[in-house]
């Protein structure tokens, strides 16, 4: 452990060696932060079965210390969304994001939830989680196989890693805002999109001048 | 200590082939015979529907409706429905099909008075089809939401991401200039909108239908005005649970702990796969059919490959027979394994039967990982044959499996399990279906046979070489959670029994029928195929026309449709028993949504 | 008696736990890192803890295994590479779910095709990872995979794999799949002695 933390920056004294590790604040909090990384105990589609075989004996998450999987929200500090994204389902996501205390990673897991994966085409798919909330790491696959995931949870650790105190957003002042909830219309309306079916819809109403 | 429930029994021999002779004479003028080539079975007059169901069950006893769906033939202006109807003594399928012009309103007599199974793929034609189901109990949408504009299964409805009527799309290949769909959508997204559609004005419908439908129960109060007056209240589980397998929803009207009233309520995982299906070929479904019961592609695989294989004629060689019996038989414990873990899971018990139950199936995933190239998407059966030999050293691996390691890992699971009294506290008595509720309500599967109907697709209806294996189809009694469990394991038993049989029977030779082609031709006409999927009978409804694409491919999914007697099994008990009962169906989201 | 059944069952658990420690005494703390153990840890005749320590151990990739598709190229003595691929787009026609761009080459001057193609995308985020493109290629040209380790912090920019992207050499291909190349490259031997006899004759 003290090698990880440990900042060689800084000599220690021979005698003190394996007694004292030095090590800078922002060392120590984001070892800390990356060590315990509580997954959200939520599946979406086929995904979720390779998400479940993570976490079970071969692959063993808590070898990173993540096998506290959460069911609620409150309590998670990584979303990984296994799984197609449907229209159905994406106000319930975005909620459940918004509910999730900062500091707070989202994971796309697979092609579907990528970019729409292969059912892209259909008419309930959500091309991308990330049209709606912020992902932090892909990964490709379909299904990315569990190593394939814990090679995406290594590279979330990462990031983490590259992590300060003193620049990181949510110590800054001001709530940061959450996202509008999707709603399920005749088709699925973003409320960041309003001016643009407005326009659409202008646009509709108004002969072409070329007409 | 352990009453012996009844252990497997042998089921009786197939029934006679002639199916329903004088049907034609008993409704003479609106029954007739569907002369179209290569199809099946009879056309009804709407208005005779439901007094022709009522005799088919009645007095000619196909008193299992196992299949409802609908085929839009835009090109002569018509809807048809299309039932399967069995004889839970087994024999094939009768058909019968309801013609419709498509001019609205499109009306066609609900059967869930002669058949509750009907109930949710009536309530999904009207979905996806826009066909009215008159006398229909609760006909709201099931896998989109009240207020969605459309229904995306009719023929001349268009995705927003629409590019071209059938795959290949033609801008793909020699000058593909590569792009995101979503940049050619004006909302930069999948969505698209009516004209005149003005979002600031809009009230989501929301679930108050659905509510509504529940509070109706709840006027009474409780019952008779005597004792405490207590006040019903409806609660939502789902979908974002840990118990419910998925994103699955449930709602719950409570009487204190009692459930009074239980709605499933599903499509969050609703991907299309059906409308995708018909603008893929037949060869590119393979695949996709992988995504439905994502826990059992192979067996997926199996049924959608003899469904078309039934409209080609053509029969794989006899080692793909045994390949593809064997990966299916494995796929049946791994799938079984997987299920009693989590059951076990939603008893309470979290984590270790699941972990002891994955890692066995983890070994089994190793062989598909071997065999296939995939873990869970397998991809590997073809039209006649598979897609490729077993690699070196496989057969030795499962023969080690199912000589040694799974029995006796079955049998460590029966010990830790079986005889556990809080398992049995829990289960015991829970969820309780009746034979004749299971038939009535299409439960299919494990759910139908721990209900004391001995009713299985491999002695049933035999496909592939399961007439010539020797294997009991397990049947329990009591159907409630318990026996839904222990029915599981006899079935485990009975794979490993079949396993070892196609292990040491495998014969050599081609895997293939033909050369593999990657654009196969299909003639006209309709097919059915079925199997026994772990889950129950999965069943593949292809129309061809010809095309390349099929003009339409119906999945009739044993999870969506075991979900029906989910209410009836609840009603009346206690509300932490629901994730049980759940549990013990064993659905998957993948294949209830599609 | 209430109770046995809980004791019982408990007593497997119990099993499984002594298990682990027997294992590990057996191996006399061989057990990981050590691809011998490694291989009987992860079969059917697995004992005790069934973890592997990825990522400083990994499971054995079946050479059957597959995720995204690559392409392949052979390089000539001089260095330069030169495609399998002669843009055929049979794999275009039988993707699934259409995730393949190929661009064809032509003659500047003819205007006629030439067979190799100029560009070639694959959209990872739609790629369903069938292995369909790789199985009905009549070239060999494009194959599938191993490398499951892709993740990545942006999908907007890497995520349209273009042919750079997606060449490896044969030599790759070789390496990964050895026996698949074996009987693939004896197959075109033969193909090529029956052309080369059919033109002598």
């Amino acid at each position: 452990m003290t090698d990880e933390i440990n900042n060689p920056d800084i000599p220690v004294p021979e005698e003190l060696k394996g007694q004292v590790a030095i090590t800078t604040l922002d060392k120590i909090y984001n070892w800390g932060r990356r060590s315990s990384v509580w997954p959200m105990m939520f599946g979406l589609a086929c995904c979720a079965i390779e998400m479940i075989c993570t976490a079970a004996s071969r692959y063993d998450l808590s070898r990173f210390g993540m096998e506290v999987m959460r069911p609620s929200p409150r309590q998670t500090d990584l979303m990984i969304v296994s799984g197609t994204v449907t229209k159905k389902m994406i106000p319930q996501i975005v909620r459940l994001f918004n509910q999730m205390p900062e500091p707070r990673y989202v994971m796309a897991m697979g092609a579907c939830a990528s970019g729409g994966g292969p059912f892209k085409e259909g008419y309930n798919v959500v091309s991308g989680v990330d049209t709606y909330i912020p992902v932090d790491v892909y990964v490709p696959g379909c299904p990315p196989t569990p190593q394939a995931l814990l090679h995406g949870l290594m590279k979330l650790q990462q990031k983490i890693d590259n992590e300060s105190i003193s620049t990181s957003p949510w110590y800054s002042q001001g709530a940061s805002e959450a996202i509008p909830i999707p709603i399920l219309g005749p088709d699925l309306i973003d409320p960041r999109d309003f001016d643009r079916i407005a326009a659409r819809r202008k646009a509709a109403a108004e002969p072409s001048p070329e007409a | 200590m352990e009453e012996k429930h009844s252990g497997p029994i042998e089921t009786q021999s197939p029934p006679a082939a002639a199916p329903a002779e004088g049907l034609e004479a008993r409704f003479p003028g609106s029954v007739r015979r569907d002369e179209r080539q290569n199809f099946d079975g009879y056309l009804v007059e709407p208005g005779k529907l439901v007094e022709f169901a009522t005799a088919l069950r009645d007095e000619f006893g196909y008193d299992y409706l196992s299949s409802v769906t609908g085929v839009d033939y835009l090109p002569e202006e018509r809807l048809e429905v299309v039932y399967h109807a069995y004889r839970s003594t087994g024999g094939p399928a009768l058909v019968f099909k309801v013609q419709t012009p498509r001019q609205d309103p499109i009306v066609v007599p609900s059967l869930t008075g002669v058949y509750h199974g009907a109930d949710f793929q009536e309530r999904e034609i009207w979905d996806l089809y826009g066909i009215r189901f008159s006398g229909h109990p609760d006909l709201r949408r099931i896998l989109m939401w009240e207020g969605f504009h459309g229904h995306p299964m009719r023929k001349d409805y268009q995705e927003p991401y629409f590019e071209e009527e059938g795959k290949p799309y033609k801008n793909r290949w020699p000058e593909g200039s590569v792009y995101r769909i979503e940049d050619k959508n004006p909302f930069h997204g999948n969505v698209q909108y009516p004209d005149e559609f003005t979002p600031e004005g809009w009230v989501p419908e929301g679930d108050d239908a659905l509510y509504a439908g529940m509070k109706k129960v709840s006027a009474g109060g409780n019952g008779d005005g005597r004792g405490l007056g207590t006040e019903q209240i409806i609660v939502n589980l789902g979908p974002q649970h840990p118990s419910t397998h998925g994103v699955f929803r449930v709602v719950v009207t409570l009487e204190g702990e009692t459930i009074v009233e239980l709605k499933p309520v599903m499509g969050y995982l609703h991907r299309n796969h059906e409308k995708i299906g018909e603008r893929n070929t037949y060869l590119m479904n393979i695949p996709f059919t992988d995504r439905l019961d994502y826990i059992c592609s192979m067996s997926n695989n199996h049924g959608y490959v003899l469904a078309v294989e039934k409209l080609m004629g053509i029969k794989p060689p006899e080692r793909a027979e045994y390949i593809r019996v064997m990966m299916v038989e494995l796929t049946r414990v791994a799938n079984h394994l997987w299920a009693i873990g989590f059951l076990l899971n939603d008893l309470g018990a979290f984590f270790t039967p699941a972990l002891y139950a994955i890692n066995e199936r983890e070994l089994i995933l190793d062989v598909f990982e071997a065999t296939s190239g995939s873990r869970m998407m397998c991809n590997y059966m073809r039209f006649g044959g598979v897609a490729r030999d077993l690699p070196e050293g496989i057969l030795e691996t499962v023969r080690e499996l199912v000589f040694e390691r799974l029995p006796r890992r079955v049998d460590e699971l029966d010990a830790y399990l079986t005889g556990n009294e809080i398992v049995r506290t829990r289960s015991i008595g829970v969820g309780v279906l009746t034979a004749g509720q299971a038939l009535d309500y299409t439960a299919a599967g494990p759910v139908l046979r721990a209900s004391g109907v001995p009713y299985d697709v491999r002695r049933a209806d035999p496909y592939s070489i399961y007439d010539r294996l020797d294997f009991d189809v397990a049947v329990r009694y009591n159907g409630d959670v318990y026996d839904r469990y222990l029915l599981r394991m006899d079935e485990i038993r009975q794979s490993l029994r079949i396993l070892r049989q196609v292990v040491e029977g495998i014969p050599g030779g081609e895997i293939q029928t033909g050369k593999p082609q990657y654009q196969v031709r299909v003639p006209a006409g309709e097919a059915y195929g079925r199997v026994e999927n772990p889950k129950g009978e999965l069943g593949f409804y292809v129309v061809s026309n010809g095309k390349p694409n099929p003009w339409r491919y119906h999945v009739r999914a044993p999870s969506f449709i075991n979900l029906t007697a989910m209410g009836e099994m609840c009603r009346g008990q206690k509300v932490a028993d629901v994730v049980a009962i759940l549990g013990s169906i064993d659905i998957v989201l993948g294949e209830t949504d599609r | 008696m209430y109770g046995i059944g809980i004791v019982r069952g408990l007593g497997v658990t119990l099993k499984h736990f002594l298990e682990t420690y027997l294992d590990d005494i057996r191996w006399l703390g061989r057990r990981y890192y050590n691809p011998e153990a490694l291989a009987i840890r992860q079969s059917p005749k697995a004992r005790g803890a069934f973890t592997v320590q990825y990522p400083e151990e990994r499971l054995v990739t079946p050479e059957e295994f597959r995720y995204i598709p690559f392409l392949l190229y052979e390089e000539d003595e001089a260095g330069v590479k030169h495609d399998r691929c002669t843009s055929c787009g049979i794999c275009a026609k039988v993707c699934p779910p259409q995730c393949i761009w190929i661009v064809r080459s032509s003659n500047p001057e003819t205007g006629r095709p030439i067979p190799e193609p100029t560009e070639f995308f694959i959209d990872i985020d739609i790629c369903m990872n069938c292995g369909l493109c790789a199985e009905y290629c009549p070239f060999d040209a494009i194959k599938m995979d191993h490398d499951f380790e892709l993740s990545a912090y942006d999908r907007q920019s890497a995520h349209i794999y273009n042919k750079e992207r997606l060449s490896k050499p044969v030599s790759y291909y070789a390496s990964i799949r050895p026996s698949n190349y074996e009987r693939e490259e004896a197959a075109r031997a033969a193909k090529e002695t029956a052309k080369a006899a059919k033109r002598e004759s």
